[in-house]
């Protein structure tokens, strides 16, 4: 088990090093560069120079690639040209707004989508199953910026339910620890904080999870049908068990396998970032972040937050595979 | 009175557009407390259906339908309501399946798999549960139970695997066993262990056994009386001895006509039953074996033949039986009549000791009836 954990994350050193070079070069055969963005179309070419001079960009690639590779080891990521803060910062300050909405997101999702898929698969061909299977294929199709302005049209603006917009009231004055908004509240006893950051969270995790939650509703169904069909749960219910303990010991348990694979490759695509519904509830995230940066070809930043986003997806994945081991004793780990 | 009865047990799966498929068409059979009772056929001649009806297991679908009774000690399986099965299940009516491995639950230790039927109905718990658990794979021949109690079931050996399956079966001290091919899935000194496991727990206990195969060497080394089945009926029942002896039924001479024999000579053909289990006439139409049997007479169709019902407590189903050697058919008939033999008891006219009509088999049911 320690040697897996230990094995997978020296893995994670080649991944980083090919991904630092496909990136280094991506980003620079991107038209345009960092001093198109701060002058605009009317720069002189020799203000160019300057800016390109001071930035370090008129170096070979070579030289530039080797000074990000030793920066990279002492763990720097540089400074943000946009912004002109360190990248670690920026990454810490906008991160925590992404986690907690992934988390919650996540949570709507396999909290409602996990039930869904179990009944849709044990009430087959009836109602409640044709509803689950079109609901989450609209699900899908809808997109989830669509989906958000008309969550925000409907609860906030028309009913008044939940903020429009933002992570927390600034008014509240909350005190700031980790920029995990809802933990900071908990962990101040400031309850007002996090009930109001959690509100927040509301309707864009609502919006994020559209996709996931139609995707788990489905897995679990043909999950859950697949072993309903095996012969131990026959065994089970010759045994005159309780219906709870055949579903949870029997059914569940053996069909939980491919949802959490889903799981954890969803989670890891929400930990990069919900551009577009960030955008439609101004949520400080890293989505609308990086997408500011792609514009500014702020190298530093891409660069950064890729490679970290990298690798949350790679530990995230990990988890995953550790929680095989968990869930079923014949897949060991290693 | 019987601790189990089966009432003209029919099962019936309907799909839209398709024909229906009568799996089950009209069951009848007994079991007695403490007996052994073998359910015999061919794949798909509807044994497993009969004892997955009875214990409520069928799948639900729509389209299907169960009639006709299995009282179990006075209760009709078949009417009560979803609750009170559950509570009969797995304590007073256990059953074994076919293939241990995918009986098995893949992620749940084998202690927890047995331990959850002493909890649920004898509401044992905790290190009680657990010992007993341990006490009973004991019983079925689990070494070092403790440590078993930790596995999974891909770290057992096929026949382990069964065994555990037999001990929770048995965990309740269940009087009715329902045992569907047990052994197929075995390799074949595996299969003569298992069987004598199930003998002896049969024989400790006092519970009865229904053992379902289609394997008639099984059925030769335990069942008290045997049914045959052929295309969802019972064609014919008699107790062991005068059906290895002398079948009547044509598809049970087929049957173990078609036994490979280990004194056939070099070079000589089996004796398969022509045709496949498939080419079967809807029973209203007449005898559902007609278009295989060779004994086939033009009475065979047009309606089901009749239940025959002779004096030594056999039945089957035919209009144009097996003759028994040494007597017309008119000679049978006035065997027949009732009173003069006891029920049960087979009379010395019936069962002359030579020859028997499947020399092969002759040796494992001529050994003493097992109680």
């Amino acid at each position: 088990m320690f040697r897996f954990i230990v094995r997978r994350l020296l893995q994670l050193i080649p991944t980083l090093f090919g991904l630092s070079i496909l990136l280094f070069i991506w980003l620079r055969r991107l038209p345009g560069g960092p001093e198109t963005a701060i002058l605009g179309e009317r720069g002189t070419p020799e203000m160019r120079a300057a800016i390109r001079r001071n930035l370090g960009l008129d170096e070979p690639i070579l030289i530039q690639y080797g000074r990000f590779v030793r920066r990279m080891i002492r763990l720097d990521l540089g400074t943000s040209i946009s912004t002109k803060r360190e990248v670690t910062t920026e990454f810490l300050q906008r991160f925590p707004g992404t986690v907690e909405l992934t988390i919650t997101a996540m949570v709507i999702a396999v909290g409602i989508g996990i039930p869904l898929g179990y009944l849709a698969a044990r009430r087959r061909g009836r109602f409640l199953d044709h509803a689950s299977v079109g609901g989450s294929l609209i699900g899908i199709c809808i997109p989830v910026f669509f989906l958000a302005y008309i969550l925000k049209a409907i609860f906030s603006e028309n009913l008044g339910w939940f903020p429009s917009s933002g992570r927390q009231d600034p008014t509240i004055g909350a005190t700031r620890i980790t920029n995990f908004f809802v933990l900071d509240g908990l962990m101040t006893r400031e309850w007002d904080a996090a009930a109001d950051a959690l509100m927040h969270l509301v309707l864009p995790a609502l919006a994020l999870a559209s996709i996931p939650l139609a995707i788990i509703v489905r897995i679990t169904r043909a999950s859950v049908l697949e072993v309903l069909n095996e012969d131990f749960v026959r065994t089970a219910e010759a045994k005159g068990l309780t219906e709870n303990v055949v579903r949870r010991r029997h059914v569940l348990r053996n069909a939980m396998l491919p949802v959490v694979t889903s799981i954890g490759l969803l989670t890891g695509g929400l930990l990069s970032g919900a551009v577009l519904t960030e955008t439609v509830f101004a949520f400080s995230g890293i989505g609308a972040f990086l997408a500011d940066s792609i514009n500014q070809r702020d190298y530093p930043v891409l660069m950064g937050f890729i490679m970290i986003i990298a690798v949350v997806y790679v530990l995230v994945n990990l988890i995953v595979d550790l929680s095989y081991s968990l869930i079923d004793p014949r897949v060991r780990v290693r | 009175m019987a601790l189990l009865d089966v009432e003209d047990l029919s099962v019936t799966f309907a799909r839209r557009g398709q024909r229906t498929v009568r799996a089950v068409d009209g069951v009848s059979f007994s079991v007695d407390a403490g007996e052994v009772v073998g359910l015999v056929g061919e794949s798909g001649c509807g044994k497993s259906v009969t004892s997955l009806a009875i214990m409520g297991l069928l799948p639900k679908q729509p389209g299907l339908q169960v009639a006709g009774k299995a009282v179990f000690d006075g209760t009709d399986l078949l009417q009560i309501d979803e609750r009170s099965r559950r509570d009969i299940r797995g304590r007073d009516v256990a059953m074994i399946f076919q293939d241990p491995l995918s009986s098995l639950n893949p992620v749940v230790p084998i202690g927890l798999q047995v331990t959850e039927v002493l909890t649920r109905h004898r509401g044992m718990r905790g290190e009680a549960a657990s010992k007993e658990a341990a006490q009973l794979l004991d019983r079925v021949g689990i070494p070092d139970p403790k440590r078993r109690l930790k596995e999974y079931p891909h770290q057992l050996s096929g026949g382990m695997r069964q065994r555990a399956l037999i001990a929770m079966a048995v965990a309740c001290q269940p009087r009715l066993l329902i045992a569907d091919e047990p052994t197929t899935a075995l390799d074949v000194t595996i299969q003569a262990q298992i069987l004598e496991l199930l003998k002896d727990l049969v024989r400790d206990s006092g519970t009865a056994l229904v053992m379902i195969t289609h394997d008639l060497g099984v059925v030769a080394g335990m069942c008290d009386t045997i049914n045959v089945l052929y295309g969802g009926r019972v064609v014919e029942t008699a107790r062991r001895r005068p059906l290895f002896r002398q079948p009547r039924h044509p598809y049970t001479v087929g049957l173990l006509g078609s036994v490979p024999r280990l004194d056939a000579g070099r070079g000589e053909r089996l004796n398969p039953i022509p045709g496949s289990v498939r080419d079967l006439l809807p029973w209203p139409d007449g005898c559902a074996f007609a278009p295989r049997c060779d004994r086939r007479v033009d009475a065979c169709l047009g309606e089901p033949p009749e239940l025959v019902l002779t004096h030594d407590g056999r039945s089957y189903r035919c209009v144009n039986p097996a003759p028994l050697p040494g007597l017309t058919s008119g000679d049978e008939v006035r065997a027949a009549v009732p009173g003069q033999a006891t029920p049960g008891s087979v009379p010395a006219q019936a069962v002359p000791d030579e020859p028997p009509a499947v020399p092969g088999l002759a040796a494992a049911p001529s050994e003493e009836e097992t109680p």
